[in-house]
């Protein structure tokens, strides 16, 4: 990489994307970049693509046509695997609701994404320390460190706890893309703020970069960068 | 594997459903375990109800009838053969023993047999074994009888009680040779053959008991009382059949056929093993049915937890949408749910197996000592490991089906659920 020149965590060319051939384009984006260690706001009503645009991103759908390169992986060029590795290996994920799953612990449901991913797993304990340990220090970030919370069943969590569990399993093993689907919808005003900075906080720790996706114009002004779905996408359809 | 670990603290969560999906995948491998068991236990003890010898003998009608009414008591014969043949056979070179039999009468349902104190003997079942004495002795004078181990159970015998015999072989009879009682003198021990639902008595009580009857009924105004029917000569004109135990084995088919061929009277001479595998062969479609029915019984259990997985399915979809967003593949969604199904078949298995040796323990004694059934307690046969095995194959296989829409839900779904 050029020296002074920021790297780009994502490069969006032409991409478009249908879901089957013969149905309408939902996406259609002709240039799209977002630096690396960038915090930047998706804005976008539902049925914007902007769903189908993140789950590009993480390579669980391929693009029809274009390119979209993550941390200069071309993700229109590799395999399914390929693209499961890759998301398994350098994006996390917190969604709006129902993040964790039930039948595993708080730490489990932390350490979640490192049975998946080796590196992940490597970059998570290479301080010395051991995985339950790492996720332990991570909610501690994440202001969840009472042993009692912690050794609750993630149902009786409240949803900004939810949130927070979510946040630190997106955020075990650094990965260097942190994606949010609207992660703070279900929680109240004042929280939702905190937990924005909190966000912002861990992912300056790591180095991340991170993309907040949500319809909420309030949270805009937290951010440093933004972008509306609508100037993005260029089909005037969503997805 | 990870994903297997997954699969198994999912189904922890699920305790209440999966508990009663286990029990009745659990039933069902012991139910079909268990029958197969029954099977092959009533199987061998039929083969071993009567062992060691070489021939049986009767007048000529068909193979399984003659085994039918000489061994399990069950009909009668069509006609009776002569006491002159007998002898003659009994005396053959290659004979070492014989063992006459004659039927036509009961004691209160149960078949009363004359026989000679051979019968104690040489009469062997289940391999080797030789009838054994629970109490008393053979009988030794005219009017003394041994009971099957069933019959003084059921009826409550003891040793020098009298009994009388009647004549027929119906649970009721009108005539009862009531004029001359038997006093028993023995009880065997429990064989889990027809012996134990038989009362024996020596041939000449069978001739004393008929000296004033005439053509299967009393003759009128002829009253011949117990001791004075010891005076007439108590050998036996004919009998019903005999058993007969060769000095080699190797002479079977030879006396067979000198038998087959005997011109003074038509016998014939059967290979009770022959005949045993005859008659089970026809009482194998029962078998055949009651393994079908069973193995139905599993397809059942199996299909409950089809309905039930693929019934929760919907409301996993979030859950994989999850594992997709740190890096499942959708291979691994199609594992952790058919792995499900693979430790569900897996655990019913061996919780079925449990179930099937806690019952044969608790059962065993009592289907000994009511039906003579002996269920050994061994490990699971290789018949019975293919089963097993079967069961879990299926499994899985039903497993492919919830997992395989799992599989297209997850790539159809990504992160994303409508729901």
């Amino acid at each position: 990489m050029p020296a002074g020149d920021t790297p780009a965590a994502i490069q969006i060319r032409d991409l478009r994307f249908r879901w089957r051939p013969g149905l309408a384009e939902v996406l259609a984006i002709p240039r799209f970049q977002v630096a690396r260690g960038e915090h930047l706001f998706i804005r976008g009503a539902s049925g914007s693509g902007k769903s189908t645009l993140l789950s590009l991103l993480a390579g669980v759908n391929a693009p029809s046509a274009g390119e979209i390169r993550v941390l200069d992986q071309p993700l229109h060029r590799l395999s399914g695997v390929q693209r499961d590795h890759f998301r398994a290996d350098h994006i996390g994920f917190v969604f709006q609701l129902f993040n964790l799953i039930p039948y595993l612990s708080v730490l489990e449901n932390v350490t979640l994404p490192c049975r998946f991913s080796k590196l992940r797993t490597r970059r998570a304990t290479a301080a010395g320390h051991s995985l339950d340990s790492e996720a332990r220090r991570l909610l501690a970030h994440l202001e969840m460190n009472s042993d009692e919370l912690i050794h609750r069943r993630v149902t009786e969590l409240s949803v900004g706890q939810q949130q927070r569990v979510a946040t630190a399993r997106a955020l075990i093993g650094a990965p260097e893309i942190l994606i949010a689907d609207e992660p703070t919808s279900a929680l109240d005003s004042d929280l939702r703020e905190n937990f924005i900075r909190l966000l912002f906080q861990e992912c300056a720790a790591t180095g991340s970069t991170l993309l907040f996706v949500s319809h909420d114009r309030q949270l805009e002004g937290l951010f440093g960068h933004h972008v509306a779905m609508d100037e993005l996408n260029r089909t005037g359809r969503g997805g | 594997m990870p994903i297997l670990s997954l699969a198994l603290k999912s189904l922890l969560n699920r305790r209440f459903t999966v508990g009663l999906m286990l029990i009745s995948i659990a039933l069902s491998v012991a139910l079909l375990l268990g029958v197969e068991r029954l099977r092959t236990e009533s199987r061998s003890s039929f083969a071993n109800t009567i062992s060691g010898t070489d021939l049986v003998v009767g007048a000529r009608s068909g193979a399984i009838n003659l085994l039918l009414y000489s061994v399990f008591r069950i009909g009668d014969a069509t006609n009776n053969i002569s006491w002159k043949s007998y002898q003659a056979f009994a005396a053959h070179r290659l004979v070492e023993w014989t063992i006459p039999i004659s039927l036509g009468d009961s004691h209160r349902g149960y078949r009363v047999m004359g026989t000679s104190g051979d019968y104690f003997r040489h009469y062997r079942y289940a391999g080797t074994r030789p009838l054994a004495f629970r109490q008393g002795q053979a009988f030794e004078q005219v009017y003394e009888a041994v009971l099957g181990a069933e019959v003084a159970d059921k009826l409550g015998y003891r040793l020098g009680q009298e009994i009388v015999v009647a004549h027929g072989a119906g649970k009721t009879s009108f005539n009862r040779h009531d004029d001359k009682p038997f006093t028993v003198s023995g009880i065997l021990k429990p064989t889990g053959t027809p012996v134990d639902r038989t009362v024996h008595i020596p041939l000449a009580g069978i001739e004393a008991i008929h000296v004033d009857w005439v053509q299967g009924r009393q003759v009128p105004g002829v009253r011949i009382d117990a001791e004075a029917a010891l005076e007439k000569d108590l050998t036996p004109k004919a009998i019903t059949a005999f058993l007969v135990g060769l000095k080699s084995k190797i002479a079977t088919f030879r006396v067979q056929r000198e038998i087959n061929d005997y011109r003074r009277e038509p016998l014939q001479a059967i290979l009770p093993g022959v005949a045993l595998q005859q008659l089970w062969d026809l009482m194998s479609v029962a078998e055949n049915a009651l393994l079908i029915i069973s193995g139905l019984v599993v397809a059942v259990g199996l299909a409950g937890m089809l309905t039930v997985m693929l019934a929760g399915l919907n409301e996993r979809r979030r859950e994989m949408a999850i594992l997709r967003s740190v890096g499942a593949r959708p291979l691994h969604i199609l594992t952790l749910i058919t792995g499900e199904s693979l430790a569900l078949s897996l655990l019913g298995s061996g919780l079925g197996l449990f179930l099937l040796y806690a019952t044969l323990l608790l059962v065993r004694p009592v289907i000994e000592a009511r039906f003579g059934l002996h269920l050994s307690i061994d490990l699971p046969s290789l018949r019975e490991y293919i089963m097993l095995g079967l069961v879990n194959a299926s499994g899985v296989l039903i497993g492919l089906i919830p997992g395989y829409r799992a599989y297209r839900y997850s790539l159809a779904d990504g992160m994303n659920i409508r729901i």
